[in-house]
């Protein structure tokens, strides 16, 4: 490991499928960096250390989201991502994008960030606000609140919030 | 010849780090792990990646679109 040792932390904030990779891509690699990293999971990031993951995007109010078809670069209107299954079908085409592209999958980028003994926190008060059970999540993940957070930011040299 | 081999081949970022660091786990220190990859980004981010970890990066080269790093294990 190199001499001086930096730590890193990151608030994960959002729990869709596009959203769920920038925090995992980060952590898995500063651990494999050698750095020492805690993930705090709260609002809509929580979901993410469900045991089970069924991650989705969707189109709506995102004009950047175009995806390759047919050789050229399709985006959706606001209000075509509105018709029920558009998002699931969203979805499935990300999914199959993200496998054919070599990109691992979150479920992936997870069990190695767990090898990899990334710290991760779950919220207490997101876990009480949205009614969700630490029964249903991944083995291995503390519970904690917002000073739990700061105790960890103030030693960590990079912190991001995602 | 290296001590260990990785295939990255059709493997995204950060894929090929994060399976160079398991690899490299297993090599014995003052060994080598030689890499090859397609990513065309794994040329930086080997380089990052070793100057980080205070590993070695021997030699990396390109051919026909296949990547292959040579890294020493000194740290």
């Amino acid at each position: 490991m190199s001499a001086e040792e930096k730590s890193m932390s990151i608030i994960v904030t959002k729990g869709s499928l596009d959203w769920a990779y920038p925090p995992f891509i980060l952590a898995t690699t500063a651990a494999a960096m050698g750095l020492p990293v805690t993930m705090f999971f709260t609002f809509y990031g929580l979901p993410l250390l469900f045991k089970k993951l069924n991650l989705q995007v969707t189109a709506a109010g995102n004009p950047a989201m175009k995806m390759p078809m047919a050789g050229m670069h399709m985006g959706l209107p606001n209000l075509v991502t509105a018709i029920p299954g558009v998002d699931a079908a969203c979805s499935v085409m990300m999914k199959n994008l993200i496998k054919k592209k070599g990109v691992a999958s979150i479920e992936e980028l997870r069990e190695m960030a767990v090898e990899a003994e990334v710290r991760m926190i779950a919220c207490q008060m997101t876990l009480d606000l949205f009614e969700y059970s630490k029964d249903d999540m991944i083995d291995g993940i503390e519970i904690g609140g917002a000073a739990t957070y700061i105790e960890c930011a103030t030693q960590a040299d990079i912190n991001l919030f995602i | 010849m290296a001590d260990a081999t990785l295939d990255a081949k059709g493997l995204n970022c950060p894929l090929p780090i994060l399976k160079a660091r398991k690899a490299l786990k297993d090599v014995p220190a003052g060994g080598t792990l030689e890499i090859v990859a397609t990513d065309p980004g794994a040329v930086a981010d080997f380089q990052a990646f070793c100057r980080q970890t205070g590993n070695e990066l021997l030699e990396h080269s390109e051919a026909d679109g296949v990547y292959q790093f040579l890294i020493k294990k000194t740290a």
